[in-house]
C-alpha cells in the first residue's frame, strides 16, 4: 500500500448550480401554471382575452366615463358611464329611507351600537362573550326598538272593569301584576307537588316575570322621542332591521325546533318535523305573501299589525326552520357520551342541554349560522315585492325619480347596490371560513 | 319507581315518583302541547271565518271555476280571458315548470363548467372561475334579476330594430326572436323514431354488456347508440319527405314605419321576462352548482386516481370509471337540492311580472280575495315538489350508498 494516493478526494461540496432561470421566479411560475403545455397556453391566452373583454367596459363604465358630481339629471343625460352624482345625492335616502332628517341621529346610534356590540362578539379572543351575547340578544333589540319607533306604546289593558281603573297604562300594568302573581302561585304549587325546592323555582319564575315586566315598562315609557312610523323607514335601515330581527328571533326558535326534532316525545318530534319541512319547502315569496295577506285574516277584529312587523314575523319563522336544521347538525355532532355523562351526574333534560350540549353544539355551527345569516341578508331584498322599501327597493324607486332620470341612472343604482351587498356578504363569508378553519384546528391532530 | 323507600302509590312519595317519571312527564307535556296547539288553531280558524264573513268572501275552491277575465302573455296551453281562474293557475304552474326546467339545464351546464374550471391546473382559468363564484354568490338574486331584466333587456333596440346573434337569434325590446319548428304532415313518424331508437340502444347496451362478460371485449356500444339516436330520426326525416321545417322570423326593414320590425306570426318570440328570469336563475344557481361539483371531485381521494393509474388505466378511463362515479355519489344529493332551490327561486318571477304560478296566483288573489285558498295552492305545489324530490333522493341514496362492513 503506498502512502500517497493519486485518488482525488474533494474536501468540500461543489457549490450547487443555480436552477435554470426558466424554472424559478416569475418565469418559472408562469411556465408551470400558465404555459405548461400547448393547450394550456391557448387556454391562458383565451382567458386573458376574456378578462380584458369583460373588465374594459366595466372599468370604463364605473371609473373612466363616470360622472362624479352634479346637481341634477343634466350632468348624466349624455353620460356613457356611471352617474355617481346621483348616488351621492341619494345616499342619505339609501341609508335612512324617509326617516325624518332631524331624527336620524337615533338611527346612527342604533347602527353604532350594533357595530360596537358585534365587533367584540366576532373576535374570538375578546372577553365577556356571554355578557356580550346577552346584550345583543336581549338589551340591544329593546334599545333599538325604542330608539327607532320612539317607544311610548299606549297600552290600554284589557279586562279589569273600568270602575276599578280606567283604561290606561296603569290598568295594563295592574293586570300584568295580577297575572304574574297567579303564575308565581301556580309555579310554587307545582314545585311543591313535584318536590322541587319552592324558593328556587319561585326565584327563577320571578326573574323571568320581572324581566318581562321591565321590558313592557321600557316599551311603554315616554322618553320624549318623537314617534316615527315604520312606513317612513327605508333603505339600509329596513334591510338591517329585517335581517337582524330575523336572526335574533330565529335563533332561540331554531334551537327549540332542533331540540324538538331530536326529542323522544313523538308528538313534539312530529310537530317540529312538520313545521321545519313546511317552511323549508316553500319559497320565501309565498311566505311573505302569506304574512301580508293571510296574517290579517288570522287575527281577531280590531287587531292590526304593521306591514313591517308582518314581514318580520314571516321572515323569522322562515329562517327559524333553516336555523333549526343548521343547529341540528351541531347537535348530531356531539358524541353520545356527552349526553350520557350529563345523565350520569344527575342533570335534568334542560340542565343537560343548557350546560353541556348546546354550548358545544352552538360553537360547532357558527359557520353554518353565519352562512344562514348571509342568505337571510340577501333574501331581505324580497320584502320590496310586498311593498316595503329595503335597500334595493329604495334604489329601484329612486332610479325612476324624474329629477335624476337618465339612461344610466338605473344601471348605476344596480352597480352600487351590488357593490354594497357584495361587500357585506363577502366579508361575512370570509368570517365564516375563518371560524371554520379555527374550529377545525382543534380537531386536527 | 315502586322500589322507593315507601313503595305505596297513595303516599306523597308515591305521587312524587309518578310525577318525576319521565314517561308520565312526557305524556303530560305532550298533552299540554296538543291542547295549546289545538286552542291556537281553533282560534285562528275562528278568526279567519269571522273575517271572511265580514268581507263577504265564500271559503272554498269554487272560485276556480269563475271566469278569470285577465290575459296572460305566455301560455303553453290554450287560454283566453274567458277561461276560468283554475285554467289561469294551471297556465302559471306550467310556466313555472318551463322556466325552472330550462333554468336547471342551463345552470347544470354552466355550473359543471365553472366547477371543473376551478380545479383547473391553469392558474388564470381557476382564478376566473373562483371570481365568478365569489361574485355571483354574494349578490342577491333579485338584484341580479333586476339587472338582467331592467338594465340589459330594456336597453336593447326598439320594436323597429334588432340585434342579431349567430345569424338566427334576434333580440329587441319585444324579446328574443328565434326560428320555430314547424311540424308538417308525417312529422309524427320522426317523433316516433326517437323512442324506437332509444329502445333499440337499450337493447344494444344489454347485448354489449353480455358480450363483455362473456368475451372480455367491449363492443363500441356508445357509438352505436349515438348513431342510432341521431341517425334514425334523420333517416326517417328524409324518408318522410322532410316534413319538419324552420319557420324563420321575418324582419321588415322597408315599407311604412309602422309595418317595420318583426312580422307577427312568423318565427317564435320569447318574452323578455322569460329570458331575464332564465338568465338570472341559471347564472346564480350555477355558482352554487360549481361549488357542489368542486367539493364532489375533491372528495375523491388522490389514492383512487393513483391506484387507477397503477392498474394501467389511461387518464380518460380513470376519470370515467374511477373519479366521476365516486364524485357523482357526493354531488347528486346537494345538486338536487340546488335544483329545488332554483325552482323555488323561480317565484321571483313576480318581480318582473313573468306569469308563473306565484305571479298569476297573486293576480287571482287580488281579484277574488281568496287568500287562504290561493296560498294553500302555492304551498301544496312547492311542498309536493320538494317532498317528491326528497323521496326520489332517499331511494337513490339507499341504492348508491357505500356498503360497508
Amino acid at each position: 500500500m503506498s502512502t500517497t494516493s493519486s485518488a482525488f478526494v474533494r474536501g468540500s461540496f461543489i457549490e450547487s448550480r443555480r436552477p435554470p432561470r426558466t424554472s424559478v421566479g416569475v418565469i418559472g411560475w408562469a411556465r408551470a401554471n400558465l404555459f405548461s403545455s400547448l393547450p394550456n397556453s391557448i387556454l391562458t391566452l383565451v382567458a386573458a382575452a376574456f378578462i380584458v373583454w369583460a373588465l374594459t367596459p366595466l372599468v370604463r363604465f364605473t371609473i373612466i366615463d363616470a360622472v362624479w358630481s352634479g346637481e341634477d339629471r343634466a350632468v348624466c343625460a349624455k353620460a356613457t358611464g356611471a352617474c355617481w352624482a346621483y348616488v351621492k345625492a341619494y345616499l342619505p335616502q339609501f341609508i335612512y329611507g324617509r326617516y325624518p332628517i332631524d331624527q336620524r341621529w337615533r338611527v346612527d346610534i342604533v347602527y353604532a351600537l350594533l357595530a360596537l356590540a358585534l365587533v367584540p362578539m366576532l373576535i374570538p379572543r375578546a372577553p365577556l362573550k356571554r355578557l356580550n351575547a346577552a346584550f345583543l340578544l336581549f338589551a340591544y333589540p329593546l334599545i333599538a326598538f325604542v330608539l327607532l319607533t320612539g317607544g311610548h306604546i299606549g297600552f290600554r289593558g284589557g279586562w279589569l272593569p273600568a270602575w276599578i281603573v280606567a283604561p290606561s297604562p296603569l290598568r295594563f300594568f295592574a293586570e300584568y301584576a295580577l297575572v304574574a302573581m297567579v303564575l308565581l302561585l301556580v309555579v310554587g304549587l307545582l314545585a311543591r307537588i313535584a318536590g322541587h325546592p319552592v324558593a328556587g323555582s319561585g326565584r327563577a319564575a320571578g326573574i323571568v316575570l320581572g324581566a318581562i315586566g321591565l321590558l313592557l315598562l321600557v316599551v311603554a315609557a315616554d322618553f320624549g322621542l318623537e314617534p316615527v312610523e315604520t312606513s317612513n323607514w327605508g333603505g339600509l335601515l329596513v334591510t338591517l332591521v329585517v335581517a337582524v330581527t330575523g336572526m335574533v328571533a330565529s335563533l332561540p326558535l331554531g334551537v327549540l325546533l332542533a331540540l324538538g326534532r331530536r326529542s323522544s316525545m313523538p308528538i313534539i318530534r312530529l310537530a317540529s318535523v312538520i313545521f321545519i319541512e313546511v317552511w323549508r319547502g316553500v319559497p320565501l315569496i309565498t311566505v311573505l305573501f302569506m304574512a301580508s295577506v293571510m296574517l290579517p285574516l288570522f287575527l281577531p277584529d280590531g287587531v292590526t299589525f304593521d306591514k313591517l312587523l308582518r314581514a318580520l314575523i314571516g321572515v323569522a319563522l322562515f329562517n327559524a326552520a333553516y336555523m333549526a336544521e343548521t343547529i341540528r347538525g351541531g347537535l348530531q355532532a356531539i358524541p353520545r357520551g356527552q349526553y350520557e355523562a350529563g345523565m350520569a351526574v344527575g342533570l335534568g333534560y334542560w340542565q343537560r342541554m343548557r350546560l353541556i350540549v348546546l354550548p358545544q353544539a352552538l360553537r360547532l355551527v357558527i359557520p353554518g349560522i353565519v352562512g344562514s345569516f348571509i342568505s337571510l341578508f340577501k333574501d331581505t331584498t324580497l320584502v320590496s315585492i310586498i311593498g316595503l322599501f329595503d335597500f334595493l327597493g329604495q334604489i329601484q324607486a329612486s332610479a325612476n325619480d324624474a329629477k335624476w332620470a337618465s339612461p344610466v341612472t338605473g344601471v348605476t343604482g344596480y352597480v352600487f347596490a351590488a357593490t354594497v351587498f357584495w361587500a357585506f356578504c363577502f366579508a361575512m363569508s370570509r368570517y365564516a371560513a375563518y371560524t371554520e378553519r379555527r374550529l377545525n384546528r382543534g380537531r386536527r391532530r | 319507581m315502586a322500589s322507593g323507600p315507601s313503595g305505596g302509590t297513595s303516599s306523597p312519595r308515591g305521587v312524587l315518583a309518578v310525577i318525576n317519571n319521565p314517561t308520565f312527564r312526557g305524556v303530560i307535556v305532550q298533552l299540554v302541547f296538543v291542547a295549546v296547539l289545538a286552542w291556537f288553531v281553533w282560534d285562528v280558524i275562528d278568526n279567519t271565518a269571522r273575517n271572511l264573513q265580514r268581507a263577504n268572501i265564500a271559503a272554498g275552491y269554487g272560485f276556480l271555476n269563475r271566469t278569470a277575465g285577465f290575459g296572460i302573455v305566455q301560455t303553453l296551453i290554450d287560454y283566453a280571458e274567458t277561461s276560468s281562474y283554475g285554467r289561469a293557475v294551471l297556465v302559471g304552474l306550467l310556466n313555472t315548470l318551463l322556466v325552472a326546467g330550462l333554468g336547471i339545464v342551463v345552470a347544470t351546464a354552466l355550473g359543471f363548467l365553472v366547477g371543473i374550471a376551478r380545479l383547473s391546473r391553469n392558474w388564470l382559468i381557476a382564478k376566473i372561475a373562483t371570481a365568478y363564484v365569489e361574485i355571483i354568490r354574494n349578490i342577491p338574486l333579485l338584484l341580479q334579476l333586476f339587472f338582467w331584466y331592467f338594465a340589459v333587456l330594456r336597453a336593447v333596440p326598439g320594436m323597429r330594430e334588432k340585434w342579431t346573434f349567430l345569424g338566427v337569434f334576434h333580440l329587441n325590446i319585444a324579446g328574443l326572436h328565434v326560428p320555430r319548428l314547424a311540424f308538417g304532415d308525417g312529422s309524427i313518424f320522426i317523433l316516433a323514431a326517437i323512442p324506437v331508437a332509444i329502445a333499440i340502444s337499450v337493447f344494444v347496451a344489454h347485448w354489449g354488456k353480455g358480450r363483455l362478460d362473456r368475451t372480455g371485449r367491449k363492443p363500441p356500444v356508445g357509438w352505436i347508440s349515438a348513431a342510432l339516436i341521431v341517425g334514425l330520426p334523420i333517416l326517417v326525416f328524409f324518408i318522410a319527405g322532410r316534413p319538419i321545417t324552420f319557420d324563420v322570423p321575418v324582419f321588415n326593414e322597408t315599407g311604412p314605419i309602422l309595418r317595420r320590425g318583426f312580422q307577427s306570426g312568423t318565427g317564435m318570440t320569447i318574452i323578455p321576462e322569460f329570458v331575464g328570469l332564465v338568465l338570472a336563475l341559471s347564472i346564480y344557481t350555477a355558482a352554487y352548482i360549481a361549488e357542489v361539483v368542486r367539493a364532489g371531485i375533491e372528495a375523491v381521494s388522490h389514492g383512487q386516481s393513483e391506484a387507477a393509474a397503477s392498474l394501467g388505466l389511461k387518464p380518460g378511463q380513470t376519470l370515467r370509471f374511477v373519479v366521476i362515479p365516486q364524485a357523482l355519489r357526493v354531488i347528486i344529493p346537494p345538486l338536487t337540492n340546488q335544483y329545488l332551490n332554483l325552482t323555488k327561486n323561480s317565484s321571483l318571477a313576480v318581480a318582473v311580472a313573468y306569469p308563473d304560478l306565484v305571479s298569476v296566483g297573486g293576480t287571482v288573489l287580488n281579484q277574488t280575495g281568496q287568500a287562504v285558498e290561493m296560498v294553500s295552492i302555492w304551498m301544496l305545489f312547492y311542498l309536493g315538489l320538494s317532498l317528491l324530490t326528497s323521496m326520489v333522493m332517499n331511494y337513490w341514496n339507499r341504492r348508491v350508498a357505500l356498503v360497508e362492513r
